[in-house]
Order: structure tokens, then sequence, then C-alpha cells
């Protein structure tokens, strides 16, 4: 039996056994959600994002949305009418880093994408006031005279790649192209764009086709939350159950 | 050993300024000047340091600076958190502007807090414990100046950061790789300098207040190395992507992240409570048994509770009720961790009525306590279904963050700014008595406020009508929250005050001014004879 006054002896035996003690927990809780196949469902539809959402998430991420907006619908009867169907871990699997958040100063944005018009969207960025008279959110009017900084949006994506979200490397290869063209139907890449990307929406955002702007971006990226996952024909039922 | 340190000084001096003119975004040309700055006064100073006379005795002067460095970064913290607790009840006072709203300044206000205030607390008050009880000097020369000026660099580019839109966008964990790197090299020169003390130690136990700074030191290095994990898009801008994506990510994320509230703020927080509430009381700890359960347990237990942020979330069940079950046993070290603070001024009570220091501590125990039973409470998912997403959460954090954590701090911090500026006594405890008031009452309003405002937008968030539809449209539920917003406001409106009042009392004490009046610590009789 070792006596307790051995470590208080030895500290690097103490430093040792609390590294020890501490390594537990997490190694038990962490450790199974990378092998074992339930953890993220069986589930068509889920798709990396195009160059010009991943752009305007980078917008989300950078301004902090998250610290007042979470991502994750629970299985609640209210959340259920409120947002939506809950949140599948497969809707977030290509989020690096993951922005479910933890509080809702403002409402969940999981399901977002199609509830609002982009007019409505770029109104509420450019002056929240003018379309929620009660809401508290910062104004962001700056995002739409910033025009958006996508010069290394191919390394953006090959980044990605290496940690595993599936982009070819056609997507790497036209990521620049792929972004102008998402702004534009007329444009020749869009139904490429569409073909190497389902579901994207393929429009000017901002209302303002002379600028491509971080506002077009970011109301890209919101405009598809939670819109890639078919629920009509998802199984909730036999591996999918959580 | 000075002309290889000085050596590696410059050639991080070197390595900074080729990185200043090969950066690829301007915040990164802006850090590497600052990193250049630092290295270039570092090795200025090592080489031009004469070998000195003494180097008997404690090395007190970055104590010293540590305290200075508390104090600064507490008033800063805690006036973020006043602007962004106003900026909630007035949203005009975000300005339109990138760099002024509420998504930047939060986390400034968290960082600010928790690592610049709390973690100069813990540098200052490690590097004082670890010497007196080891009856040690600080090991490695000028490493624990390297470790106060390479911290305090590692907040300045995290907190520039923020406000310049530079982030990784995980919560209490914002700062990009570059700057997770090095605190890395901070860190790890800290916990040599902490061991290496502790391997010159005179007394052959060591106390169980290093027992915490080391769990402390250790598990916050392992928690920072895997959440962050990170691949930089080039090696010369700030932008990375975490390693970790989606349900991976989020449980990695917790796991840090309550983690740093169990390690960070709470096992380093609880060496000062073992240090310097026996000190002040005049007693031993109660029980140097509950201090090994204690130790044990509360390390073990803490890791595993992570989950609990997570509930009903696309996180498996299984690791949810796993999270829940062992938040509830956390419980029960906490509060043998309380009861041995308690019980520790044992025949010292009626100091108390006359020692506002220590006052201060006990209080600050006490809201321990608290705060350790309202958290498993809300990790019983049924009562996280509802206070999950709402201030609820803000009011538990502040209860344990205010209550707790500062006011231990301001109470180590009462009593060693005199001893280490070798005055009699503060300059005012009449003052450290105003400033406990009324940091008290608000703290007080702080957490009242969120209690019914957490509550009450839960239950609205839910609430049917008699047809069977939601009730409250959330704007409505937005428009509830105002009047608790101002309370909240006014709650920290009187904390800064408090702290405000603290920074004078202390800078007065430092310039060893004493303000004449009634001794509360004397006795009536001698209190009476000094007033004739």
């Amino acid at each position: 039996m070792i006596k307790h006054a051995t470590l208080e002896k030895n500290s690097i035996l103490l430093t040792v056994l609390i590294l020890v003690v501490v390594a537990i927990g997490g190694i038990v809780e962490l450790a199974p959600l990378f092998y074992l196949e339930s953890t993220i469902e069986e589930v068509e539809g889920v798709r990396p994002y195009t160059p010009l959402e991943l752009a305007g998430r980078d917008i989300y991420v950078r301004e902090g949305c998250y610290n007042c907006h979470s991502q994750m619908v629970r299985p609640l009867r209210d959340e259920a009418e409120r947002y939506g169907h809950y949140s599948l871990a497969a809707e977030s699997m290509y989020d690096h880093p993951f922005q479910w958040g933890s509080k809702r100063t403002g409402p969940d944005l999981a399901r977002v994408g199609g509830r609002y018009s982009d007019d409505w969207h770029v109104a509420h960025m450019i002056d929240p006031r003018a379309v929620v008279p009660e809401s508290v959110m910062p104004g962001y009017p700056f995002l739409a005279d910033t025009p958006l900084d996508y010069a290394n949006i191919a390394d953006h994506l090959r980044v990605n790649g290496l940690l595993g979200v599936p982009y070819s490397q056609a997507m790497i290869d036209n990521a620049a192209n792929d972004l102008k063209a998402q702004l534009d139907p007329d444009a020749d890449g869009a139904e490429a764009l569409v073909g190497r990307y389902p579901k994207a929406l393929v429009r000017d955002f901002d209302g303002n086709p002379d600028l491509i702007s971080e506002l077009d971006a970011l109301v890209a990226y919101m405009q598809m939350l939670g819109t890639l996952v078919d629920f009509g024909a998802y199984k909730a039922e036999g591996p999918n159950l959580r | 050993m000075n002309l290889l340190s000085g050596l590696l000084l410059v050639l991080g001096a070197i390595g900074s300024l080729l990185l200043a003119f090969a950066a690829s975004d301007k915040v990164m040309t802006f850090h590497a000047v600052l990193l250049l700055a630092f290295f270039a006064i570092g090795a200025y100073l090592v080489f031009r340091r004469k070998p000195a006379a003494s180097i008997a005795g404690y090395q007190d002067d970055v104590i010293r600076a540590g305290a200075i460095a508390s104090i600064f970064w507490g008033v800063v913290g805690f006036l973020v958190g006043l602007v962004i607790a106003l900026q909630l009840a007035w949203p005009a006072l975000n300005f339109d502007l990138p760099w002024t709203n509420f998504g930047r300044l939060r986390p400034l206000h968290t960082s600010a807090v928790i690592f610049a205030f709390g973690g100069n607390i813990l540098l200052m008050t490690s590097f004082h414990v670890v010497q007196r009880t080891c009856q040690a000097r600080l090991a490695g020369g000028w490493a624990g100046w390297f470790v106060f000026w390479g911290y305090q660099l590692f907040i300045l580019m995290a907190a520039t950061g923020y406000l310049l839109g530079v982030t990784q966008g995980k919560e209490y964990a914002e700062p990009e790789w570059y700057v997770d790197l090095w605190l890395t090299i901070v860190w790890v020169v800290y916990l040599l300098v902490f061991l290496g003390t502790l391997w010159k130690r005179k007394e052959p136990h060591i106390y169980v207040a290093n027992w915490f700074y080391l769990a402390f030191i250790v598990t916050v290095a392992m928690l920072h190395l895997v959440n962050n994990a990170a691949i930089p898009l080039s090696l010369t801008g700030t932008r990375s992507y975490v390693v970790w994506a989606g349900v991976q990510d989020a449980l990695t994320q917790w796991w840090y992240g309550h983690n740093a509230v169990g390690f960070f703020l709470t096992a380093g927080f609880l060496a000062i409570m073992y240090y310097y509430v026996p000190k002040r009381a005049e007693r031993p700890v109660y029980s140097y048994r509950l201090s090994i359960v204690h130790f044990w347990s509360l390390i073990f237990l803490y890791i595993w509770a992570g989950p609990h942020h997570l509930h009903y979330t696309a996180l498996p069940e299984w690791a949810q009720t796993l999270g829940m079950t062992f938040s509830v046993m956390l419980w029960m070290p906490s509060w043998g961790g309380m009861v041995n603070g308690l019980l520790t001024l044992s025949g010292a009570w009626d100091k108390l009525r006359t020692d506002p220091v220590l006052r201060m501590m006990v209080v600050s125990v006490a809201f321990y306590g608290m705060s350790t039973f309202e958290g498993p409470l809300m990790s019983i998912k049924a009562v996280n279904a509802l206070s999950h997403y709402t201030d609820w959460t803000i009011g538990h954090v502040h209860s344990g963050a205010l209550g707790w954590v500062a006011f231990v701090s301001f109470g180590a911090l009462y009593y060693i700014v005199p001893v280490l500026w070798q005055r009699q006594r503060l300059y005012s405890n009449r003052l450290v008595s105003v400033h406990f008031w009324i940091a008290t009452l608000g703290i007080v309003l702080y957490i009242t406020a969120m209690w019914v405002s957490g509550i009450l937008q839960g239950l609205m968030w839910r609430a049917y009508d008699q047809l069977g539809f939601l009730e409250y449209s959330f704007g409505e539920t937005v428009e509830a929250m105002h009047p608790f917003y101002l309370i909240r406001a006014l709650g920290g409106l009187l904390f800064v005050l408090g702290s405000l009042i603290m920074a004078y009392n202390l800078w007065r004490t430092m310039r060893g001014d004493l303000r004449e009046e009634v001794d509360p610590m004397a006795t009536p009789a001698a209190a009476a004879a000094a007033a004739s």
C-alpha cells in the first residue's frame, strides 16, 4: 500500500499521477465518439460548404455570432415548433469548428435558411431594429460596404480537405470561380457550381451586383443553414436512433 | 546560462522581424512587431544585467509585478463586462462598428477576467505560495520574469486580435493558433519554474496548496493542447481551422471549457484558499485527510462533467448521461473542499467581525459552496432543458466568478500587498469593508436578476396558449429581459466601483500611506486608548 506521504515527497510521481487521473474521464468520453458509427447519423444531402458559404461562415465566426445565437435545435416540442426538426450530428459534421453555441440572446439559427428573404436579411444586418423593433442585436452596416477578401479561398478549401471535409480537387481548383459564379445566375460557371454543390443557391444575395461584399457571403451562408437534409425522407429509427 | 538565454531571445527577435515582413495580413504584422519588442527588450535586459549582487532570499519582485497586473486587468475586465451588459440593455451602444460590437467584446470580457485577471492572480499567488511553503527561492533566475511578461504578451495578442476580428470561434479558447503556440511556450516554462522550485524545497512534504497548483498547471496544458489543435492556412497568416469538427469538436470544446472552470477557476483558486485562509485566520487547515480526499476526488470527477453543456443536443445520449452523473457526484468533493475551508476558521470565527479581509475570503468560500450546488442542479437534464441557452447560466457563472473567484482573489491581494511592500497594514480597513459590501450587493443584484430573467425566458419559450400554439414570439421574450438587463448592469456597476476602491486602497498601501482610523482588529480597550 502506497502511503500518500510518498506522493507528497516526490513531485514527479505526483505530477504523473495527476496526469493519469485527469486523463481518464476525457479518454472514456471522447475516444468513442471517433469510432462508434452511431455517433453521426446516416443521412442524404449533407455536403461541404460552397466557397461563398464557407467565406460567409468565416464572417459569422469572426463577428462572434455564436456568442448570442445557437445552431442546435433540441428535440423538445416547443423547439420543434419554433425552429423545425431537431438538429442532427450529421448536419454539422463538416463544421471546423462547430458553432452549436451555448446561449440564445437571439433565436436559434440552425434552420434559418429560407425562412426570410434576402432583402429582409440585408435590412436586418444594416439595422436590426428596422425590421425587429425589440431586437438587441448590434447593427452590421459595414458588411455591405466591405469587399469580400477571397484571394486565398482555395487555401480554405484545401485545409478543410486536409481535415477530412470531402472537397475534391476540382472543387479546390475552381474555388474562386465558384465563389463568383454563385452570385450570378447568368455566369458561365453557375451550372458547374450546382453540379459540384447540390442545392446551392445562385443569386446576388445583398442586392448590389457591383460589389462582392462580406454581406453577400454571410447571407449566402445563412440562407443555406439547415436546408440540406430532406426530413421527409429521413429515418430516425434503426442505426440512426440515438 | 545568461548567454544561452540571451541568444535564444536574439533568435526570437530575428524570427519575429522576419515574420513582420513576411506576414500575409495586417494583424499578423502587428503581432509580429509586439513579439519583436518583447524579444528585443528581453535580450537587452539579459545582456545588460550584471551578475546579481545577491540571489539569496525570496524572489518577490515578480510577485509585486503580478499584483499590479492583476489589479489592472481586473478593473479592465470588469469594465468591459459592464459595457457589454449595457449593450444588451441599450443596443445603440454597439455603435454599429466592427471593433465595438458585442460579438467581439464579449470574448474580450471573458478572456480579460478569466485569463488576464484570474491568470495573473494564479501566477502571482503560485509564485508566492510555492516559495514560502518550500522555503526556497523561485527556480530559474529570470525565467519567472519570462513567464510574467510572456503571459502579458499572450493577453495583449489575444485581446487585440479579438477586436480586430481574429478568433478561432471556440468559447473561452478564441485565440488563434500562433497565440496558442506562444502560450504553450510560456506555460512549459511556468511548469518548469514551479517544479524547479519544488525540487529546491527544504520541507520534505509538498504542501497541499501546491498539489492544487500543480494539477491546475498540468491539466490546463493538456486541455489547451488538445482543444486548440489546428492547421493554419499559412505560417504567415492569422487564420487556421480547428482539427476537430461537429459533434466531436463540441465535446472536445466543453471538455476543455468545463475544465477551464474546473482547473483554472477552481483548482487554482482552491490552492489560494488552502494557503491564504489558514494564514489570515492563523489556524491550520481543518483536516489533512479531507484535503487528500478533496484533491483526488475533485480532479478525477471534474474532467467527466463537460457533456452537461450539451444536454439534448446531437451529442450521443450515453455521453450526456455520463456527464450528468459525474456532475451530480462532483457536488460532494466540492462541498468537501468548502467544509475544509470554512472549518479552518474553527476557534477564529470572532475574526470575521474585525477583519474585513478574512470576511471576504470566507464569503468567497460560501459562494463557492452555493455555485457548486447550483451547478450539479443545472446539470440534471430536466432542469437543463429549461435553463440551457438562458441567462440562468450567465447568473450561475457569475455567482462563481464574482462571488468565489474574484472575492478569494481580492482577499489574496489584500493579504499580499502589505506583506510584499513591507507595510505594517493596509492603507484602510474601512475601505476594504466598503469594497466588500458594495461588491456583495452588486453580486446579489446580478445573480438574482439573471435567475429571474433566465427562468422567465425559459418558461416563455415553452409556453402554449389555450389553442395549443406557442404563446410568445422570440421577440417578446427578448423584450421581457430588458428590466433585468438594467438590474444586472447596475450590479455590474457596483462591482466595478468596488474594484476601483480596492485599486485605490492598494495603491495607497504600496506608497506606504496609512489612513488614520480606529483599527477594527484592536480590542475595544486599545481602540478607546488610541482614540483618546
